[in-house]
């Protein structure tokens, strides 16, 4: 039994326990709870007042900019983990290659903010 | 198979303390800011009003659950489902002292980064079935505030980790035995408060489900059982952070005379009680300076910091100069801030809005 897999099992069986106390409650409620549907009920809720308008809008670009940008540092976090826990005994080249790899994203992230790419407006 | 056994067990006691502390922390909550804002809070369950989140789930179980008309019905549903379950499964691998865990794995921190981030899907897919148009802007909210604030707090837990040279929380708190990491590095710690309660949306960061402005942000539409996940949700990743940041920077367990346990609840109950403090005080931010406090000084911040910590384990440097540069990277970041919000901002970030931080203008 290598510890893997028993990382691996206690992930499998936290996965079922959450997702049952999840349903457990869900089916306790379901059996509980009164259902009485009805035309006002299901209007969406618009502090009172009867929704206007559309309600799937398009949303503003600056979402999307805000997203490839994560993307970016998300992936170079995936990089950074690995390395975290090997470069103190795999010699300089190991080392200056990620502070180059970090100062090339800086240079980067430097640069979207001068552009005004991270600008909220 | 006793081992599937012994995992099962461990896994259903953990999931039954965090239900019994979801419904302690709600009272607490609500008894603490009663209190701050010199009100009584609960009183009439019980004494202290101790059984009010007994009653209120009581009372959420029996609601009727409103679907709106013309929401995406599947999406709807497992919404909460989404938010709730990444919430609960974190708990695998975060000991409460030596041993009280499930599996302290190998993989300990990284599974944590990996697994709370599913939780905003969740609260995506909430938002955006919802028919409702506040619901999908504050699940747009949601989704680029905790996309900018993940980073911050990734790369601060990864400076520990760096440090401890492991994954696991249980090896990462044998390694603070003389010094908890608070000590050595003070900037980190930072980082991972402020982008922890930005991923918690607390006050001051609470704008996604702001009540004046986007009624209840993706959550509106919920009633019933499915919005009592995701108020789950929020309450066991409340104690997650609070927890995570007891065990990774002040030592955990750890402490003189008392058992262990009790010097880990000790510290997770100080953070918690902070963090309600906060909500208390402060005031919340704008959408812009939200993004702003992310991206131009969480994110460079939290990457010098990283590179600071690879030069002094690669040169093996003294502890005392990454504690002393921590905090020198922290009082120069704190020196742009303070100009932006005295109004001493440059001349060119006053005149242009170039999506700062506030300006006061105080000598208009």
């Amino acid at each position: 039994m290598s510890d893997y897999t028993l990382d691996y099992a206690a992930v499998a069986i936290a996965g079922v326990a959450g997702l049952g106390v999840v349903f457990l409650s869900f089916f306790l409620s379901h059996i509980l709870s009164p259902r009485r549907p009805s035309a006002q009920k299901a209007t969406p809720y618009e502090c009172g007042m009867l929704p206007q308008g559309k309600f799937w809008d398009q949303l503003h670009l600056r979402y999307y900019l805000f997203a490839i940008f994560f993307l970016i540092f998300d992936v170079e976090l995936v990089f950074l983990f690995p390395w975290a826990l090997v470069f103190l005994g795999a010699g300089p080249a190991v080392f200056f290659e990620m502070v180059l790899f970090i100062g090339v994203l800086a240079f980067a992230l430097v640069y979207g903010l001068k552009k005004g790419a991270l600008k909220w407006q | 198979m006793s081992w599937v056994l012994d995992l099962a067990l461990r896994t259903v006691a953990v999931l039954g303390f965090l239900v019994f502390t979801v419904l302690f922390l709600i009272w607490l909550e609500r008894k603490v800011l009663g209190r701050i804002q010199m009100r009584m809070g609960p009183m009439r369950t019980a004494p202290f009003g101790v059984l009010q989140s007994v009653a209120d789930a009581l009372k959420l179980v029996l609601k009727e659950g409103l679907r709106p008309d013309g929401a995406d019905r599947w999406v709807y549903h497992l919404g909460p489902v989404v938010a709730v379950l990444p919430a609960l499964m974190v708990w695998v691998t975060i000991p409460l002292a030596g041993g009280l865990v499930v599996q302290d794995m190998r993989l300990g921190v990284f599974y944590i980064v990996a697994i709370s981030g599913v939780s905003v899907v969740g609260m995506v897919m909430a938002g955006w079935s919802s028919n409702n148009k506040y619901a999908l802007l504050g699940a747009a909210r949601t989704a680029a505030q905790m996309i900018s604030y993940e980073l911050p707090l990734v790369l601060a837990l990864l400076g520990v980790v760096m440090l401890a040279q492991s994954l696991s929380l249980g090896d990462i708190v044998e390694q603070q035995s003389p010094w908890p990491y608070l000590l050595l590095q003070p900037l980190s710690f930072a980082l991972f408060l402020i982008a922890g309660l930005a991923e918690l949306a607390r006050n001051p960061f609470d704008i996604y489900h702001a009540d004046t402005e986007i009624v209840g942000g993706p959550f509106v539409e919920y009633s019933g059982i499915r919005w009592a996940m995701f108020f789950m949700a929020e309450y066991v990743n409340l104690f997650a952070i609070s927890a995570l940041a007891a065990l990774l920077f002040l030592g955990g367990w750890k402490g003189p005379l008392l058992p262990d346990v009790v010097w880990l609840l000790t510290k997770t109950y100080a953070f918690v009680l902070f963090i309600i403090w906060l909500r208390a005080t402060l005031p919340r931010l704008r959408i812009d300076q939200l993004m702003a406090l992310a991206w131009r000084y969480l994110v460079p911040l939290a990457f010098a910091n990283i590179l600071v910590i690879a030069f002094y384990l690669y040169y093996q440097m003294p502890g005392w100069t990454l504690s002393l540069a921590s905090l020198a990277m922290a009082g120069i970041a704190l020196v742009p801030l303070y100009r932006h919000w005295s109004g001493r901002a440059p001349a060119r970030t006053r005149t242009a809005d170039r999506g700062g931080l506030p300006k006061v203008e105080s000598r208009a």
